[in-house]
């Protein structure tokens, strides 16, 4: 046994010695020589997850070579991140607070709006508690982001729009535990993004509120000055402008600016 | 006597030279944070009552963990040290178990245990009215979680170091378990226990990841300081960065004046 593993290895080195000089020659033949490989770095705010990743791909497909890398954070975070040079191409802000201090910050191009979002109270599925409204959270425990991120000031200004003295049990740091605390049973309703709503279809059923629209929050997008993919990070960025992405964020729940 | 402590000892400069490169490496990330700190706007932050609010919440919960955390790791450490019985070193393993799991994950098992529809969650509000989550309660179960596996760790490294003779000697003397432990085993450790419990605190003190998760954020009720620096770090980085500082100094405080306490009575 020991006296054939060296030539066993020999001819397994050998092998693929041969099997990576002939894909080598293959790939040589079938590349396109405008095609170079390149990253785009996209940080988007965590409420874009599902679509942008979707947009992505699309993204990917008509621009072979072109591999789409996502950042997903809360604005405020990847804003900070941003300003303080973490390198990146593009951004998309689920405010305009957050996009404004990266203009300030000289870090952005030209920030444009590509998508609304409005709160809706989620509510377990079926609607347990029959809620039709923001006065129906009155006797139950419910779940708000906190007022220093874009949801939990969309909340504040839905709620005091509405009159009624609600407070929520818990003023959450982002959207998604926001809805986490809901889809984990420890809460009877929780203020979200109707997109948020939609991608937890299976577990959780949005009621529309009026007051909401009191509160609509914009999404710009921007290339980044400081952009190592300067050309992409511009075609991505109308690319998001677009038709094509345009239907993946209506399905998504967002609205059309 | 005093001369022969005071001569210096020669460091090898194998040792110093990696030294130095890691203080450098844990110092120099609290310079950048004081570098940047907006010294002006500290007394104004000083003076808002939900910072205090924070403040206080903090000391007092990450107290009550490192009290809980003695209370039930040092009997752990014991067993694990001392104990003879088969799946020890499973059981030491699954006592660490929190160091290892990310803390928000640590939040979300502690919610489906003690949640509203947790186990053990839904018998006690069915039974006697009560719901952990979103309360100070719920504050000092998620510090506990996270932080006891520090004073086990401690205090059983301590446990096998003490040397068992003492325990032995006592015995034949005539002393009871209890009193075996109490009187001799407990005084032999007392730096190993102390440094466990202290590491606890400071673990507790930082805790965010499991206390968001499982408590929320409700000011006055669940929101300590690390999840108020968080809340602050989305709008303000001056602010994140004065209030962590706050934290930093209260902290470093009170570890230190313990410290002299202690040894005062050493």
């Amino acid at each position: 046994m020991r006296r054939t593993t060296p030539a066993l290895a020999l001819t397994a080195a050998l092998a693929l010695a041969a099997l990576t000089a002939c894909s080598g020659g293959d790939d040589l033949d079938q590349t396109d020589p405008d095609i170079k490989p390149a990253t785009l770095t996209v940080l988007a705010a965590a409420s874009l997850t599902e679509a942008f990743t979707e947009i992505g791909d699309q993204f990917e497909a008509e621009h072979p070579g072109v591999t789409v890398e996502f950042g997903f954070a809360a604005s405020s975070d990847l804003a900070a991140q941003i300003t303080e040079g973490a390198p990146a191409d593009v951004f998309a802000s689920a405010d305009q607070k957050n996009m404004d201090k990266v203009t300030d910050a000289g870090a952005a191009v030209d920030p444009q709006v590509f998508a609304l979002n409005q709160l809706v109270i989620a509510v377990p599925e079926g609607n347990p508690d029959g809620v039709t409204g923001l006065a129906d959270l009155a006797g139950l425990d419910f779940a708000a982001c906190a007022a220093e991120v874009p949801c939990g000031a969309a909340a504040e200004t839905a709620v005091a729009a509405s009159g009624a003295d609600l407070a929520p049990v818990t003023y959450e740091a982002d959207v998604k535990s926001t809805l986490q605390k809901l889809t984990l049973g420890e809460v009877d309703a929780a203020l979200v993004y109707r997109t948020d709503a939609i991608a937890a279809d299976d577990e959780v059923d949005a009621v529309e509120f009026p007051e909401s629209a009191e509160a609509v929050n914009a999404y710009p997008i921007s290339a980044l000055a400081d952009a190592r993919e300067t050309y992409l990070a511009a075609e991505f960025t109308e690319y998001v402008l677009g038709d094509d992405a345009w239907s993946v964020l209506e399905a998504a729940g967002f609205q059309r600016p | 006597m005093p001369a022969k402590r005071t001569r210096r000892r020669r460091v090898p400069a194998a040792l110093l030279a990696p030294a130095a490169v890691g203080l450098a490496f844990l110092i120099l990330p609290l310079a950048g944070l004081l570098a940047r700190a907006p010294w002006t706007e500290l007394p104004a932050r000083l003076a808002e009552p939900a910072m205090l609010d924070a403040l206080r919440l903090s000391l007092v919960t990450a107290t009550l963990a490192t009290a809980l955390s003695l209370l039930f790791g040092v009997p752990i450490a014991w067993l694990l040290a001392r104990g003879d019985f088969p799946g020890r070193s499973l059981l030491r393993a699954l006592v660490t178990v929190p160091l290892v799991l990310p803390p928000v994950v640590g939040g979300v098992a502690l919610l489906l245990v003690f949640g509203r529809s947790g186990f053990v969650g839904s018998w006690l509000h069915e039974r006697f009215d009560v719901t952990i989550p979103f309360s100070t309660t719920a504050v000092v179960l998620a510090m506990t979680f996270v932080s006891m596996p520090f004073l086990v760790v401690s205090v059983e490294g301590a446990l096998r170091g003490a040397d068992v003779r003492f325990e032995e000697a006592a015995a034949t003397l005539g002393a009871g378990r209890w009193t075996v432990f109490s009187r001799v085993t407990l005084p032999m450790i007392a730096p190993g226990v102390l440094a466990g419990a202290v590491l606890c605190w400071a673990r507790a003190l930082g805790e965010f990841g499991a206390t968001i998760t499982f408590a929320g954020n409700f000011p006055g009720r669940t929101q300590t300081m690390p999840l108020a620096v968080y809340l602050a770090l989305q709008s303000d980085l001056e602010a994140a960065i004065v209030l962590s500082l706050i934290l930093l100094a209260v902290s470093v405080a009170v570890l230190a004046s313990l410290r002299d306490r202690w040894t005062a009575v050493a």
